[in-house]
């Protein structure tokens, strides 16, 4: 499935790594440890190293992401409001910690430094949706919505909610 | 040269040279971390900062070369709070069990807090907590001990070429592990040990089988015997501070013996006998068209990687067990025969110079129907650990010799813990079997020194045997590229593992003295040079060996017991 992207580089030039990383994850979302080892070899670069680049960088994730991607704000206005709590109530619900994905791959939760939307703190978006001036209470209603969807929506125009 | 002054001290240094470098020629001593001589600096602990004059913030001098007029000091108050900030840092994220650790008295960074007078816990925070891997048959990681100097990391990508473990993750989650912290026993690491020798904390360390011995020598039922790899008698005195190189094979016997084992051998034995075997392999591979260049295969660090990464190479290995095995098989075969002793009571313990032996005594092929030819492994550290802990005083112990028949060696098996080693030893046999002459001069001096690859022609009868001697793994590469596209002109290929061979071996004392691995081979090569005999073909016990047992080398016999087989595990 991406060995055409190996062509697109010379083999064993190691510059070449976090490039080939790149484009191998916008196949999967992930970089599959087949794949890693298979970059190594092209590359020549030792399993270790690859996988040390990988986890060295945020953008690169070893594990698939789920259908819809949690993202809490945890910057200094969301802060203030208490998202901490937020992140908490979500980490409870789907009984994962942030940066993983549920068993059944439906949702993935990660924390954000700030999305940029300090007016409406604390925020949290999934997917493409912004969720603001959320308190505890709302945080099940809104996995519900998405539990039931099966696609991550891909609107064009990014949906706000107030809760 | 450049002219630059480091404390008041007027200093003549090379162009190139760091300021850590022409300190040192001074007796100026810069304490490092990261550092490793000879590979490209890495500047990563600063530690070894100092200042410079005109310069705004403090230099490291392990990566900082000298210009001319510069003005060094490397001893003001700025310069020690510095240094003292980071050990204090590394000791806080550090565990505090000093007294139960296999390093304490021989850690650096113990050795640093001393040096900066550490007195107190000035920081607390967070600490670090990691799972120890023991996974290896022959090592185990405690990434909680690691400082993240990087030596490890660097000797195992720079220095051998395997690259089984890196840095992972980020900031205060990085740590030193294998892909996906699965394990060494599923990475490329071969065990060689390496990084053990490099590490300055007890982060690396053996896998220690010492309570296995103990317990094998307070069993009644079991027939304990002791045997010594060529490369420990030069290493052990440095445990108790003796110069580098001293020769301790006497007092080592002795305190063998008050440990309580009942025969003390002597691996050089079965080194000759490995010389009888591979020597007569490799001259059957001439003669009749086998698989050449044939590759040694007395380490099984090599042996291991060659299985791992070039299985297409394996039919080039010689078949013979490693000494230490062949020694063990001849244990419980011929010699349990010949006094009367069943065979699964006798306990084989070796004392190695090395890590990878553990793994390789643990490989179900190296046995007797099922009883594993040698039953323990210890390194030369573990064995003086033992001696401490049973009370033996090794600098007044007096002299005394191994047990024979399986004690007997010549100067050609001496010669098998040091880089060439093995060629040597088997040319000198080979050129007899081929010739029916000896050779004139024994010392083959194109195969001894520790440049990376050696090689040599030898004329024997009108037949040029061409012969490579690889000194590290990290070398060997181009030499298999050859062999698997048809192209080497070698006959027989020496492959060692680490560099400088087993007397610089993973399981060796563990210091950073200069020279270490020169003043060791000195002392090999002057044990063979006493020798009166020099050639495994010379050894009467070997000989008496074949005739009452193996009738001729490769026979039948010997192969079912002396030889052994590998597997791909690509």
């Amino acid at each position: 499935m991406h060995n055409h992207i190996f062509e697109k580089y010379p083999a064993k030039d190691k510059s070449q790594l976090i490039p080939l990383l790149q484009d191998v994850q916008a196949i999967y979302g992930y970089l599959p440890e087949l794949a890693l080892q298979e970059i190594a070899d092209y590359v020549g670069l030792p399993l270790s190293r690859v996988y040390g680049v990988a986890t060295f960088y945020n953008q690169f994730r070893l594990t698939p992401l789920g259908e819809n991607i949690i993202r809490v704000c945890r910057g200094t206005a969301c802060h203030v409001k208490n998202s901490a709590n937020i992140l908490y109530a979500l980490e409870s619900a789907l009984k994962i910690k942030a940066g993983e994905t549920t068993r059944d791959r439906k949702f993935t939760i990660e924390i954000v430094a700030c999305i940029g939307a300090c007016s409406i703190a604390p925020v949290m978006t999934v997917n493409d949706d912004y969720h603001g001036r959320l308190t505890v209470k709302d945080v099940p209603t809104i996995l519900k919505k998405y539990q039931t969807t099966t696609k991550p929506k891909a609107s064009a125009e990014p949906e706000v909610k107030l809760a | 040269m450049v002219q630059l002054t480091i404390n008041n001290i007027k200093v003549n240094a090379e162009a190139g040279m760091t300021i850590l470098d022409a300190a040192k020629s001074v007796g100026i001593s810069i304490p490092t971390l990261c550092h490793l001589k000879n590979l490209f600096p890495s500047g990563a602990c600063r530690i070894c900062s100092v200042e410079v004059e005109g310069m705004r913030g403090l230099i490291p001098s392990c990566a900082y070369p000298v210009n001319e007029g510069m003005v060094v000091e490397t001893n003001t108050p700025r310069v020690r709070s510095a240094r003292k900030t980071i050990v204090e840092l590394l000791v806080e994220n550090h565990p505090q069990d000093c007294l139960i650790c296999v390093r304490n008295k021989n850690c650096e960074l113990q050795n640093l807090s001393e040096q900066y007078g550490l007195r107190e816990h000035r920081y607390s925070g967070e600490s670090k907590e990691h799972a120890i891997d023991v996974s290896s048959a022959s090592m185990e990681r405690d990434p909680a001990k690691c400082i993240l100097c990087g030596r490890c990391v660097r000797v195992c990508h720079e220095v051998q070429h395997i690259g089984a473990i890196d840095f992972t993750n980020r900031g205060f989650n990085t740590i030193v592990t294998t892909p996906y912290n699965k394990g060494l026993n599923i990475s490329d690491c071969i065990l060689c040990g390496q990084c053990i020798l490099v590490c300055p904390t007890a982060a690396l360390r053996e896998k220690s089988a010492l309570k296995d011995v103990a317990n094998a020598l307070k069993n009644k039922n079991k027939y304990t015997i002791v045997q010594v790899a060529p490369a420990v008698r030069a290493t052990l005195g440095e445990e108790y501070n003796m110069p580098l190189g001293t020769d301790v094979t006497g007092q080592m016997v002795t305190g063998l013996r008050r440990l309580g084992f009942k025969k003390v051998f002597d691996t050089n034995f079965s080194a000759d006998l490995t010389i009888m075997e591979e020597a007569t392999e490799l001259i059957h591979r001439i003669q009749n068209g086998g698989s050449l260049p044939m590759f040694t295969s007395c380490c099984p660090g090599w042996v291991k990687y060659a299985e791992h990464n070039r299985p297409e190479i394996l039919p080039h290995i010689s078949t013979c067990k490693s000494p230490h095995e062949m020694e063990g098989a001849v244990l419980k075969t011929y010699y349990a025969k010949k006094m009367g002793l069943k065979p699964e009571d006798i306990y084989v313990v070796s004392v190695m110079p090395c890590t990878v032996k553990k793994y390789e005594s643990a490989r179900g092929e190296l046995a007797e129907q099922t009883m594993a030819d040698v039953d323990a492994v210890i390194t030369t550290r573990e064995l003086v650990r033992f001696f401490k802990m049973a009370g033996i005083d090794f600098d007044d112990l007096p002299q005394d010799s191994f047990d024979n028949p399986l004690g007997e060696s010549t100067g050609a098996a001496a010669i098998f813990g040091t880089s060439g080693g093995v060629m040597e030893a088997a040319l000198r046999t080979a050129y007899f079997k081929i010739s029916g002459k000896e050779l004139d001069n024994l010392d083959l001096e194109a195969v001894r020194g520790l440049d990376n690859v050696k090689e040599a022609s030898i004329d024997i009868n009108g037949l040029t045997v061409n012969i490579a001697v690889v000194n590290g793994i990290g070398n060997v590469g181009p030499i298999l590229d050859d062999v698997a596209a048809g192209k080497s002109k070698y006959h027989f290929i020496e492959v060692m593992t680490c560099p400088g061979r087993c007397i610089n071996g993973g399981g060796q004392p563990i210091h950073q003295k200069q020279d270490k691995v020169v003043k060791r081979m000195k002392a090999l090569y002057q044990i063979d040079a006493n020798m009166k005999l020099r050639k495994s073909h010379d050894n009467e016990s070997v000989k008496t060996l074949y005739k009452e047992f193996f009738i001729e080398p490769n026979s039948h016999k010997a192969h079912e017991i002396l030889h052994t087989e590998y597997f791909d595990r690509k």
